[in-house]
């Protein structure tokens, strides 16, 4: 194989990219910032070893997320995609809180109006000419 | 940590524990199930390279971060912890959705009240505008991660083999 048809991970690790490279599906030449993210937090061996270990119909879908983990561990080197679950979690009880004060709300309006609908019907009941005896 | 005994890094990878040895701290001798998952997934270069890249007070949640990551991985060695951020990600938008109809409700009350009933304070319904509390700091990418091809573009290959 040519040096110009070699994937990144071959690129960048300076070696020849044989026919059956198996983070060349994966790791092409036109995007070398993907391979740089999983080779830095990763390592290139240890991504190839955990890619042949799946099924190759779904080694496209493991790569994709471990550059992703990798990414997010660039961007944040403490928590990495564990900060990015922290916050969705997070989210999840505001909205969830949220949700039950708008419900509540709704069920004292509701009481309320149902109230107000009763004393209406009284005050209509009482107000007629009707003559109680009692 | 005891005087001479070897932490469980040192232990694995069957050299000596140096006094200053940085994995020491967070991988003790009694847990080492705990570095065996951390070095099969990123490799204990790779994990020292990165510990010795933060401050030393940071350590201690990288490590608990990275340990969470590596045991999510093994647990499901495609997805990861993409998995949960996915199943996360449909929650919130799933949440999204209720709070936006418990806020239209409302708001149908109060248009249907007379002036006598008190008017609470909430915003009205606007169907391009999330909740404040939604929009913090969260990246729009990560919120669109399932379904956004300009995030899939930026992370994920053209050859995507699926």
């Amino acid at each position: 194989m040519s040096n110009s048809s070699r994937c990144a991970a071959c690129k960048s690790l300076r070696r020849k990219c044989p026919q059956d490279c198996v983070l060349a599906p994966y790791f092409p030449s036109n995007n070398p910032q993907r391979f740089s993210w999983v080779h830095k937090i990763f390592g290139a061996s240890n991504i190839a070893k955990m890619l042949q270990q799946l099924p190759v119909e779904l080694r496209g879908e493991a790569a994709d997320c471990m550059a992703m983990e990798a990414y997010l561990r660039v961007e944040n080197p403490v928590y990495g995609s564990v900060g990015i679950i922290y916050q969705y979690q997070q989210q999840i009880i505001e909205v969830q809180n949220e949700i039950i004060k708008i419900n509540g709300e709704i069920a004292v309006y509701n009481a309320l109006l149902q109230h107000q609908q009763l004393q209406q019907h009284q005050d209509s009941f009482f107000s007629t000419d009707n003559d109680f005896n009692l | 940590m005891g005087g001479n005994s070897p932490c469980a890094s040192c232990k694995l990878l069957r050299r000596r524990c140096a006094k200053d040895c940085i994995f020491a701290p967070y991988f003790p001798s009694d847990d080492p199930h705990k570095f065996a998952i951390v070095h099969k997934v990123f490799g204990a270069s790779n994990v020292s390279k990165m510990l010795q890249e933060l401050p030393v007070h940071q350590r201690a949640d990288a490590v608990s971060s990275l340990v969470y990551e590596a045991n999510a991985r093994v647990r499901d060695p495609v997805y990861g912890c993409v998995g949960a951020i996915s199943f996360l990600q449909n929650q919130v938008s799933q949440l999204q959705m209720q709070l936006a109809v418990a806020q239209a409700e409302m708001l149908c009350i109060q248009m249907q009240q007379d002036p006598i009933m008190p008017t609470p304070q909430i915003e009205e319904v606007d169907p391009d505008h999330k909740p404040s509390l939604l929009q913090n700091n969260l990246p729009h990418q990560y919120l669109n991660f399932a379904s956004s091809s300009n995030v899939r573009e930026s992370f994920f290959g053209h050859d995507m083999v699926s």
